[in-house]
């Protein structure tokens, strides 16, 4: 190893160390640390433009990907992310796996711990199952969404896709729209969005976006059209029949009438505000096709930019020494 | 193991801002010779005490032949072979480098030369760019202790050390000169 110190004055070297084996939500993240995970993903973004898209950074290490509940996109995302860093990568899901045979949680991952796997990458129904099991286990834990808790790695994504496209977040405006209560994108967002100085204002209909949340240090507003000339970027978040009980919005054609990003609400926007949703989008219910395919969508982006920010969380949490 | 809050007092001064300066214009030279087709040079730099001492040599090369030499910077966070043995990460940065590198002769920059491992892993780096023509490596200081086949093309001085010894280099900082110190087991604490 070179043994040479750093002189602070001569570089923009940040003097933070990373030095945490688990990402499980952004609230215990402090603003340093995730600045920390953007500017890392900065040098990940650029290894997909290299001719070897591909670097040796987590070679031997095995990556379990976990997912106790479906999902494609996170899943995948994660998957190239991990290859993309020469880790060895398993995919187990819940109908593949145990759970379905009454193994509890914590068994199962003990089975994969007995295996040496050195990440696991979680998505459960239950809130803080993450938790749990970064407790429990030696090998690191990354959440990729627990109930309605929380889904870092897509709060971090936006983040760095705000930032990539608007240079900054702090002072920005930005309004997350829809089913609130039950999102944990919306809750890592806030609790992102806050800590890097940017001013939140949730919308949606009142059954899905309570008062309470006020206590996070956002705004609240059942008024969409008032606050769209606002903003400086939405964030349009899945309705979620497969989730949504009937009492609290009574159809999807009602939703899009009163909080639809429709192609004559879009006209509201600055001409400059970003449209983002975390996919996969409902096309003409919490957006129009016109709007979703747009100049001033960047939804394409976060898929893109989803895959240099999770090559920088598995290098972080993956890269220290858990021992 | 680094240690970001050594004092700059402490330690035998190697070399001074003169002698630094000395050694990089020497450098120049030596790259101007053994390079007949010096555009096809690119200087990079290993952050971040290696992207200062590439722009040096640049400036020099650009004084002696009226030729801007194209530079990068190389992080090799990514390609180093320690992972999974230290406690805490620096923040990687992106690697540029002009493409494509097909034809190029990459002289890769870094301020001391020790293991040999970060060159490994900088070759590695600039390997993922493209094939180019030739690499070669220019240090300020080669301290020894090798533990991979690897020596520099360009040496500003060598430095012989003990393995628990430290060698602190500042260079390009506001407001302290320049140096290179040699720091005893004791003093390096």
């Amino acid at each position: 190893m070179k043994i040479a110190e750093s002189t602070p004055s001569s570089n923009t070297e940040s003097a933070l160390r990373w030095n945490r084996k688990d990402l499980l939500g952004l609230r215990e993240l402090s603003s340093q640390e995730i600045n920390f995970i953007l500017e890392t993903a900065d040098a990940f973004e650029q290894v997909g433009t290299r001719e070897i898209k591909k670097v040796p950074a987590l070679r031997g290490k095995t990556l379990v990907n976990f997912f106790v509940e479906p999902s494609t996109r996170t899943r995948t995302s994660f998957e190239l992310a991990a290859l993309r860093l020469s880790a060895d990568v398993i995919n187990v899901s819940a109908t593949s796996s145990s759970l379905t045979k009454g193994e509890t949680l914590k068994d199962t991952a003990r089975n994969l711990e007995a295996v040496h796997a050195d990440i696991l990458v979680l998505r459960h129904s239950s809130a803080g199952a993450p938790q749990f099991l970064a407790n429990r286990l030696k090998a690191s834990v990354i959440n990729a969404g627990d109930g309605a808790h929380e889904h870092p790695t897509q709060a971090l994504l936006d983040l760095y896709t705000i930032r990539r496209k608007r240079g900054k977040i702090s002072g920005l405006h930005i309004a997350i729209i829809g089913d609130i209560l039950f999102s944990r994108v919306a809750r890592s967002n806030i609790f992102g969005l806050i800590k890097l100085g940017a001013r939140v204002t949730l919308v949606g209909p009142s059954t899905l976006v309570p008062r309470e949340f006020e206590k996070l240090g956002v705004e609240v507003s059942y008024e969409i059209d008032k606050i769209l000339p606002t903003v400086d970027v939405v964030n349009l978040l899945r309705i979620q029949h497969e989730r949504q009980r009937k009492e609290y919005f009574p159809g999807t054609g009602e939703y899009t009438r009163f909080f639809g990003l429709t192609k004559e609400r879009a006209k509201l926007l600055k001409p400059d505000c970003l449209i983002m949703h975390p996919g996969p989008i409902n096309r003409g219910v919490e957006i129009d096709s016109e709007v979703a395919d747009g100049l001033q969508s960047v939804i394409l982006d976060q898929v893109t930019n989803g895959l240099a920010v999770r090559m920088a969380v598995l290098y972080l949490c993956g890269g220290i020494a858990t021992t | 193991m680094k240690n970001g809050k050594q004092n700059s007092s402490a330690g035998v001064l190697i070399m001074d801002a003169e002698a630094i300066r000395r050694a990089l214009r020497r450098i120049a030279h030596e790259i101007i010779e053994r390079n007949p087709r010096l555009p096809e040079i690119i200087l990079a730099g290993i952050p971040s005490r290696g992207v200062e001492i590439a722009r040096r040599i640049a400036d020099f090369i650009r004084g002696i032949e009226k030729i801007d030499l194209e530079t990068g910077i190389i992080d090799v966070a990514m390609h180093r072979d320690d992972v999974g043995t230290r406690g805490e990460l620096p923040v990687v940065r992106a690697s540029k480098l002009p493409l494509p590198l097909e034809g190029r002769s990459v002289i890769i920059v870094d301020d001391v030369l020790y293991t040999g491992r970060t060159v490994r892993a900088a070759m590695d780096a600039v390997n993922s760019f493209g094939r180019p023509a030739r690499i070669q490596f220019a240090t300020l200081i080669d301290r020894g202790h090798r533990e991979l086949p690897i020596r520099a093309d360009y040496v500003g001085k060598n430095l012989p050390t003990a393995a628990n010894e430290k060698v602190r280099v500042r260079i390009g900082s506001a407001n302290e000169p320049d140096g290179v110190w040699l720091l005893k087991p004791e003093a390096a604490g």
